[in-house]
């Protein structure tokens, strides 16, 4: 199964300077494990403590993970998927 | 260094004080590449919050698609401060994600809100936690000699 996963520049150090890697899983839990064992290091980027990084979002076909079931999200090939880090930040 | 055109030098600042005692925030983004920031894209500040500021999702991913199709990069990214200095915080460096773009702070602390009054208008490249802070060149517009080296 073949989902094409975009990489924001701030994590293409993990991906050979690659734009957008193929990945597998029938969720983004295992999607991001089936990341992790071919750009090591990745995963950590992406969850804390199990979850996925509050200032990290994930997106399946447009859709931000937070409102579809976050980590078990399912995936089917075809999918899209965008990976980007918030804009955030500010004096607090 | 920064060179930045005078309209869109002016437009942050605009924005800064409209949103003012709120963080105002948004982008200016350029043809990938050129380090020339062209188009302004005032964004709006999810938070609404006089101490933070944060794109929403879907506006987020809008963005960057938009600028993936017209081969632009987020040039400039910028916020303000609204009673503070116009130098990132903490959470300003631990959340800056884009290595490459210039990151701009407006502070519009004490009374600099106003239309005519000073403003502080700095910028700084914000890579792996560390903050340089650079020149910033206002030009009135630009000409292939203020293209930056």
């Amino acid at each position: 199964m073949a989902i094409e996963v975009r990489i924001p520049t701030i994590l293409r150090t993990y991906t050979d300077g690659e734009r957008a890697v193929d990945a597998s899983g029938d969720s983004i839990q295992a999607l991001i494990e089936d990341l992790e064992s071919r750009h090591a290091g990745i995963g950590e980027r992406l969850l804390e403590d199990g979850e996925v990084r509050r200032f990290v979002n994930i997106y399946v076909n447009d859709e931000d993970i937070r409102f579809t079931g976050g980590l078990s999200t399912e995936l089917s090939d075809g999918d899209t998927v965008v990976i980007l880090p918030a804009v955030a930040g500010g004096a607090r | 260094m920064l060179t930045i055109d005078r309209a869109t030098y002016d437009a942050i600042i605009a924005h800064a004080r409209r949103d003012h005692p709120d963080e105002a925030c948004g982008v200016i983004a350029g043809p990938a590449g050129s380090d020339r920031p062209t188009r302004f894209i005032p964004m709006l500040n999810a938070a609404m919050s006089p101490t933070f500021y944060e794109f929403d999702s879907g506006d987020l991913l809008r963005l960057y698609r938009e600028m993936d199709d017209n081969d632009e990069e987020p040039v400039i990214i910028y916020h303000s401060h609204t009673a503070t200095e116009a130098y990132p915080s903490r959470t300003d460096i631990n959340l800056a994600g884009e290595p490459g773009a210039h990151y701009v702070l407006v502070s519009t602390r004490d009374g600099a809100d106003a239309d005519g009054t000073p403003i502080d208008f700095r910028s700084y490249r914000i890579v792996d936690g560390e903050v340089t802070e650079e020149e910033v060149r206002v030009v009135e517009r630009y000409t292939d000699s203020s293209i930056p080296e």
